[in-house]
Parts: structure tokens; sequence; C-alpha cells
């Protein structure tokens, strides 16, 4: 019956099913993704480029020289501090977490358990709150150096983190999660055949070290380094709290508030392009690397440590790393409950109350920053949900050229800092043009929600892509095969099927969006502050408590949202952070 | 019902080349069937006709109607993939609802249609099973029951049987040529499986690297196969090289060795062999038309040494070195005493049994 109808159907019809059967049409349908791409990516950066290129309406490398000019070297210092603050980073992470990847799978000892659990807390903290309450516990006015000082009844805090030392071991806290991941995948992988095939050869436990162990986890090590690297670069938290203005991100900022536009661009382009090549070397590198473990499915052993002695050590070593890996949060918890600009000499907080937890959802000034971050990160993660899924269709279904380059361009905004996003869209919305509908966007609400969107565009796209690419090709074909039409098969079938990813992606984007602060800090309005920029504020008028209570408010939805998305697709979603 | 004709297509991939130029015609009705090794472009043909590949040149057509380039989901044929594509968010009811719905058909009509269907392939009281607590044979059956429900006009099936055990096998075939016969429905069937091939269609078609070998009845491709490549492919086969020595009276002579001549007939021959006396020719014998000979001298003898003797029961299958020449032989076991390695053997190859492949 149903080819009766066919049979009649006009021509006109047959016409228009001839050209979207044309292998161009499918150009046209993506074209909206790269539109997007160009529109508040590509554009934006553009925009910042020809602002640090242009004095006075003409095109002059005058920004440029200034930048790099040798009696003015503020700039130079900047770049400098932020290079080596950088690579002192890879390096401290490195130690901690391939150390700590290979204490925790290969040996049993008390405690073990938790610590592994323990060793991914922060990933839950959101960068700024991280800072926040390292500052309370370790700066010249924390907890525990003016402890120690009561104790022992000294003159001075004995230590105390700041400067250069506070952001390294702030870095080394936040991002030896990194390397510690993808060591102790690499190190699970490893076949113990191989360690026991080369000591039958002969081999020392040193050689063995040296010529299997080490170069089978060479690619994770230096992908992480890689990774950890431009993560520093971007890194912008750390020193604003510490105060350390000599770095990119902090001269990006200072010259925007001063209003040296010009100069922002400037170095903002010169940190762009320090991302992008890392971006890139990152792309290739993980092409290009090659070691494969062929043998499937192996646990490795764990040594049990049985000597009475090291049992003893190994306990207090597990205790002592869960105080570490425990105290920023147990300590934002309890600041949580101390009354506003009550703690100043004390070492802990005098006095407490629930008041500000109350405070958190019935008093309306308190309230309106959360209730901002949820409409504005709610937004901005639906746009990320369309987008994300459109571009992952389009990268694992369909048959188009210029897959790379769509790759690198969704990967792009992920790898620029969030201070030179900010920048970049600045540049581009402070006056109208076509892609913000003839708006001013720089002040308005949107400008956030978009801010959002493209630092973290990937989220989903990365998520949705890996679920697709498990997902058997032919059933989709099958659904077309019994009469679906694209959009039914997709509706009925490929998005219920994709949906685990989706979901997983959304939820780490809606986080993700709700502790963002780098970008902003430089782009929020009054009116739309959102709960980070709230938090920082609060910090500033000594409102202690309200402030480590909205971080105690972040934190639980990030606990929530990460075991969701754990328990929604397994390890898949992990892949986009 | 429909019939299926291929005018002419060829499909290629960028430069690779899928399949060159395959001309058929399938009767309403028929059951059809590709068959050829793997990568000879067997799912490639399949999957233009369903739609998802437009062919790079030639046209085709559902009974009267083009259907090059029209989409999937508009030519109403029911295919069964090779890993069943099932969808696994569904139930098996849903999975078999799911081209009703499409449809729009009421819910009452889906309900009794699916129960139908259900009945038919022997899954009632499945219908609320999820897909993975299904054994493969009923996975199987579903992913038929979901093509068969939309009542297609076409059925394609790409290589149903591969996933499943062998006892499976055997009677899932079944299964679907009774279906096929008892709905009448127009069947493609792919596969590699030669046995499979024969014992199911009405017509073959065999293919390699692209190109279409020979199309016919199964007894067509077996009996007289056109080239040495479907010889091999279908059965077994013994593929013996001579020079043409004589040509006469209807018969062929040719020289397989320094002393052995055989005689074939020259009515006996594929299409495209032209035997001419001087000249090269194959010859192809099938090895349980070769018979052991113990009476007097004559014609197309061979005389040799057995190197294997396999007895199984119903046949005793030999491979005898006669010379230069290897030959196979299944006799039937008549109860005569089985001959073991080493043993002398004498073999007759009938006249009519010998086919010049040229
Ligand atoms: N989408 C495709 N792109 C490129 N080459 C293809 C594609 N599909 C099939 N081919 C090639 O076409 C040839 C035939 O493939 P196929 O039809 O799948 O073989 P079969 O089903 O007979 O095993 C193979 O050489 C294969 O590599
Ligand atoms: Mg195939």
């Amino acid at each position: 019956m149903k080819a009766e109808l066919h049979k009649q159907s006009p021509a006109p019809a047959r016409r228009r099913l001839a050209l979207m059967s044309s292998p161009s049409f499918i150009y046209v349908l993506v074209s909206p993704l790269y539109v997007i791409l160009l529109a508040y990516v590509i554009y934006p950066l553009y925009e910042t480029f020809l602002a640090s290129m242009k004095i006075e309406e003409k095109f002059s490398f005058a920004n440029y020289a200034r930048f790099f000019s040798l009696e003015h070297t503020a700039n130079l210092e900047a770049l400098w501090t932020s290079l080596y603050i950088s690579v002192l980073s890879v390096i401290t992470c490195g130690i901690v977490g391939v150390t700590m990847a290979f204490l925790l799978e290969r040996y049993e000892f008390p405690g073990r358990r938790i610590l592994s659990v323990l060793a991914l807390v922060p990933m839950a903290l959101p960068p700024l709150i991280g800072v926040l309450s390292f500052t309370f516990l370790y700066g010249e006015s924390g907890i525990i150096p003016r402890a120690l000082k009561e104790l022992f009844q000294l003159e001075q805090v004995p230590f105390s983190l700041k400067g250069v030392g506070g952001v390294l071991v702030v870095h080394t806290f936040t991002m030896y999660t990194y390397f510690y991941m993808t060591a102790s995948a690499a190190i699970k992988g490893l076949d113990p055949s191989l360690e026991e095939a080369a000591a039958s050869l002969g081999a020392s436990r040193f050689t063995i070290w040296r010529r299997v162990i080490l170069p089978m986890l060479t690619p994770a090590m230096v992908a992480s380094s890689l990774l950890v690297f431009m993560i520093a670069m971007a890194s912008y938290t750390a020193p604003l709290i510490f105060g350390i203005d000599r770095t990119m991100t902090m001269q990006i900022y200072l010259s925007r508030t001063n209003g040296d536009l010009d100069m922002a661009a400037t170095q903002s382009t010169i940190l762009s392009v320090v991302s992008i090549l890392f971006l890139l070397l990152m792309r290739w590198y993980q092409g290009a690397r090659n070691y494969q473990n062929l043998s499937k499915g192996i646990s490795v052993h764990r040594t049990e440590i049985t000597s009475k002695l090291g049992k003893y050590v190994s306990m207090v070593l597990s205790f002592i790393g869960t105080i570490v890996l425990m105290l920023p949060i147990l300590v934002l918890v309890l600041i949580s409950f101390s009354v506003n600009s009550t703690w100043t000499i004390q070492v802990l907080p005098p006095e407490y109350t629930v008041q500000h937890y109350i405070d958190l959802f019935t008093d309306s000034k308190t309230w309106r920053p959360i209730a901002n971050s949820l409409q504005l990160s709610a937004i901005a993660t639906i746009g990320i949900i369309i987008f994300g899924v459109a571009a992952a269709y389009v990268m694992v279904r369909l048959p188009i050229r210029g897959k790379t380059l769509l790759d690198v361009l969704i990967m792009l905004p992920w790898a620029l800092p969030g201070t030179v996003v900010a920048i970049n869209l600045i540049a581009a919305f402070s006056q109208p043009n076509v892609f913000s509908f003839g708006q001013v966007l720089i002040g308005s609400f949107w400008i956030i929600p978009l801010a959002y969107f493209v630092r973290h565009l990937p989220l989903v796209f990365r998520s949705t892509s890996a679920t697709l690419m498990q997902m058997d090709g032919s059933v989709e074909e099958a659904a077309r095969n019994l009469g679906a039409s694209w959009w039914y098969s997709f509706r009925r079938v490929v998005f219920p099927m994709a949906f685990g990813g989706v979901l997983a992606g959304a939820l780490l984007a809606f986080v993700q969006c709700i502790g963002e602060f780098v970008a902003s800090i430089l782009i929020f309005t009054p009116s739309t502050t959102p709960l980070s920029v709230a938090i920082f504020q609060r910090m500033y008028n000594f409102e202690f408590g309200t402030a480590c209570a909205y971080g105690v408010l972040q934190i639980i939805v990030i606990i929530i949202v990460l075991f969701l998305s754990q328990k929604l697709a397994g390890d898949k979603a992990n892949t986009a952070v | 019902m429909s019939s299926v004709t291929l005018d002419h297509v060829t499909k290629r991939f960028g430069t690779a080349k899928g399949v060159e130029d395959v001309h058929i015609q399938i009767r309403s009705g028929e059951f059809f069937t590709f068959l050829g090794p793997s990568g000879c472009g067997k799912t490639t043909t399949l999957r233009m006709i369903a739609g998802f590949y437009f062919p790079t040149e030639g046209r085709i057509r559902f009974g009267e109607n083009d259907v090059t380039t029209l989409p999937p989901n508009m030519r109403n044929t029911g295919m069964v993939f090779q890993n069943y594509a099932l969808f696994p968010h569904m139930t098996v009811f849903e999975n078999i609802a799911f081209g009703l719905q499409v449809r729009k058909l009421s819910k009452s009509e889906i309900k009794e249609r699916v129960e139908r269907i259900q009945r038919l392939v022997h899954l009632e009281g499945y219908g609320e099973r999820r897909i993975d607590q299904l054994s493969g044979g009923q996975q199987q059956r579903v992913a038929l029951a979901r093509a068969l429900v939309i009542e297609p006009q076409i059925l394609l099936l790409d290589e149903p049987l591969s996933n499943l055990d062998a006892k499976l096998r055997e009677e899932t075939r079944f299964e679907i040529k009774r279906l096929q016969v008892e709905l009448g429905i127009t069947t493609i069937y792919v596969t590699h499986d030669q046995a499979e091939a024969m014992a199911m269609s009405d017509r073959v078609m065999v293919m390699q690297g692209g190109q279409v070998q020979q199309i016919g009845t199964p007894s067509e491709i077996y009996h007289q196969p056109v080239n040495r490549f479907v010889a091999s492919f279908i059965g077994e086969t013994n593929l013996l090289e001579g020079t043409v020595t004589r040509i006469e009276g209807g018969e062929v002579d040719v020289r397989l060795s320094p002393d052995v001549v055989v005689t074939g007939l020259a009515k006996n021959a594929s299409p495209a062999c032209q035997p001419r006396v001087g000249e090269k020719l194959t010859l192809s014998v099938r090895p349980e038309l070769v018979k052991e000979w113990e009476g007097e001298e004559t014609e197309n003898l061979l005389r040799g040494r057995i190197l294997l003797s396999e007895f199984t029961g119903a046949c005793v299958n030999y491979i005898t070195q006669a010379g230069p020449i290897q030959l196979r032989s299944m006799l039937i076991n008549l109860g005569r005493s089985v001959k073991q390695r080493g043993d002398e053997i004498t073999l007759l190859l009938p006249k009519e049994s010998i086919y010049l492949i040229g």
C-alpha cells in the first residue's frame, strides 16, 4: 500500500529528494555548526588580534614592541613567570601524581582503599574554592601556621604559603590528579608478565624499571605534562589570591581593569598562541603515541607490605595523606558556620552559627547569586547540549571532509585560558554586529551564558561522541529501513541510546559553569553577579562564613554530579576533562 | 511483492571499487542469493537496494518504480542486518512495533499485527523481554519479525546466520525458507556459505572482487560453472589442466600428462569455452562423479597410489597421486574393503562427467 502512495508522489517532491540526496547537501546541513564556531570562537579571536595590531585605526606592531620592550619589562617578566611556574607545576604534579599512582596501584597497605577514593577529591574543588581553603589553612593568618605558633610559643608563624611557592603548592594540589589518573590507568594496563619476562631474562629490578616500566608509562606522562602545562599557564585564581601580578593572566586582568584594552588584546594574543601551539602539540602527540598493551584483562597483583615497621610507616603516611586531602573541605565546612567578621587573630573562628545556610535560601540578597548562576549555567548548558550532540553526530556518523578542522575548532576554546576567552568576547561584542544580532552584548545579560557556552563547548561533544562511537551504526540504518525519517530515528533511536553520554557531559558542563570564575570576573554585570564572583566579593568584605557556605554548596553539587555522571557513563565523561 | 532490477549498477568509493556493472532482474517472489567470498561486494550491492548507498552509475527499479536515489525510509524494504541491529533500549514488542508506529497505525492494529508475527516466528510471550535477555537465535527471530511485520515489498538479509552456532544455523535456515515460501515475498539473501546458498535459493549470483561471475539456479552453477572461480568456489572439484589433442564427432581429447589422455564431450562446456587443437584447456570433474574401476582396460582411466584415505561412513574419500596429477574422489560405500594409504587404485573419469571450463 505504501508503494502505491509513492508511485503517485508528485514530481517536485521527487526533485526535492534528489536535491537532498546530493552529496553536497550534507554540507548545507552541517554549516550551522561552522557558523557558530566562526561567530563565537574564531571571530572573537580575530577581533582581539585586530585590536592588538591597530593603534588609532592604523596597523602597527607598536603594542608588540611595547610587550617585548626591554625598558618596561613587566610583560616579559610576566611571560617568564608564567612559563617557569608552569614548568615547575608539571614537575611537582608529576612527582606527586605518579608516586601516588604507584603506591596505590602496586602496594596493599592499611588505608589504601580510602586514600584511592580521596585522591580524587581535588577534582571536586572549583579553582577559587581550592585557593581560598588553602589560604585559610596555610596562609599567613591560616589555621595551621597559627596553631603551630601558639603551640610552640613562637614569635612568628613558622611557615606560611605566599607568593610563587603558594601558587605552586595550590597548583600541585589541584592538578596532580591529571598525572594520577593517567598514571594509574597506565599502571593498571601494565601486564605483570612483561616484568616477569624481563626478570626471567636476567634483568635486575632497576633495569626492569628503566627499560620496561618507565618507557611504557612515557606516553601517559607526556600527555599529562602537556595538559598540566596548559592548565598552569591559564591559571588565574592562584596568582590573584597570592598576589603574583607578574603572570600573563594577571597582566591581562590588570590591563583590562586599567582600561588599556590594546595591551590586554596583545597579551591575550600572545597567550592564545602559546595555548594553541600546545593544543596542536597534544593532538599530534596523541595521534603519534603508539605503545599499546597487547594483553588484556590482567589485573596487577599488589605487593603486600608485611614488615611491622613498613606497616606502621604506611599507616602513618596514609593517615597524613587522608588528612591533607580532607582538610580543605573540612576547613570550608568549619568556616561556613563561623559568624562573619569575628575571626581575626584567633587560631580558629570564635563564634558559630547556622545562619549562613539559612540565608542561602531565605535572604534574597544572598540567594540572588545562586539563582543567577543556576539560570546562566542552565542557559549555557542547553546551548552546549544542542551544539555538542549535533557536532558529535556529524563527527561520528556523517561522511564529510574536514572533520579534523571541526575537532580542532571545538577543542580550541577549551584550550584557551578563561581570561583570554573573556577578552576575546569583549573585543568582539563591545559593539553590535551580525553575530550578536545587532546588540551590544558586553554589559548585557547574555554575555556570561555565551562565555560559559564557549568555554565548556567540548564537554557534551566529547561524552556524546564517545557513546556514539560505541553504538553500532547499523541500528540507525535499521530504523531508517523500517521507514523512519531521519528525524524520527534520531528522536526514537539515536538520542535515547546516546542519552547516558549526553547527560553525563551536560551535568559536567553544568557544574563547570556553576564554578566558573576566571571569565566571569572580567565580564559580569552587577545585576547578573554569578556565584563564584559573589564568593570573591564576600571574601573581600571579610564575610568568610557566607563565602564558605557558598563554597560548600558548590562542592556538594559537584560531588553529586560527578557521582551521577560516573554512574551514567563510566569513565567516558572524564576523557573530556 | 515486487520484482527488482539492477540496471548496470556500479558503485565506487572514491577511487576504491565496490562493485562493477551488476545487471540483474530478480523476479517477484523469488529467493535470490548473492554469494561470494568476503569483500566481494555483496553487502555493497544489498545496501544500494536498501538505499544506504546510491549507485555511482546505473539505475535500480522496484517493479516499474525507479528508486535509484530514493531515501531508505521510503523504499518499504525489510532488512535483517548481520548483527541484527536491534534497538537495545526497547523491548521485543517495541522493536517489532517500531516500523508500524512509523507508519502511524492505530494502537490496536499494531498490537494485533505484532502478535501475529510473534506467533509466526515462535516468539509468543516474549513481548516484554529486553533484548539482552534473549539468546542469539531469539534475537535473530526478533530481527526477522521486525523486518517482516511491515509487509515489505522486498526482504533483504545480510548474512543472517553467520552469528549463530551450527545447529541453530540449520534450524533458522529452514525457518527463513518456510517463512519466505509461506509469505511469497521477494527475498534477497547475502552469504559467503555456498552450501547455504545452494540449499535455499531459487537463483544465485556468484561474485568475486566486485565482479559478477555467474547467475543461475543452484544446479546450473554447480554443474555448468562458467569459470575456474565458480567451479572451485561452489562445492569441491578437481581442476585438471591439459592440451587439446583431437576434436572429432562431439568428442574432445585432452592430454593431461605424457601418458594420460582423457576424452570429454564437447557439449559439456561452459559458454565461453572454445576448445582448439593444440591449445590449453581446463577440465572440472566433481569428486563424487569419479568411479573406482576394476574391469578391463578402457578410456579415461587413471592409475595411481592413494595419498590419503578417509572413511566417513556413507562415503570413502581418496586423494590419489597418478603421475603428476592429484585427484580427489568420493566413493559411495558399497561395503567393499576400504583401501589404505599406499595402495594402488584405478579410477575412471566418465566422459559425461567431464566439464570443459576453458
Ligand atoms: N563505505 C565504504 N567505503 C569504502 N570502501 C568500502 C565501503 N564499503 C565497502 N567498501 C569496499 O567495497 C568492497 C566490498 O565490500 P562489501 O560489499 O562489504 O563486501 P562483502 O559484503 O561481500 O564482504 C570491499 O573492498 C570494501 O573494502
Ligand atoms: Mg558483507
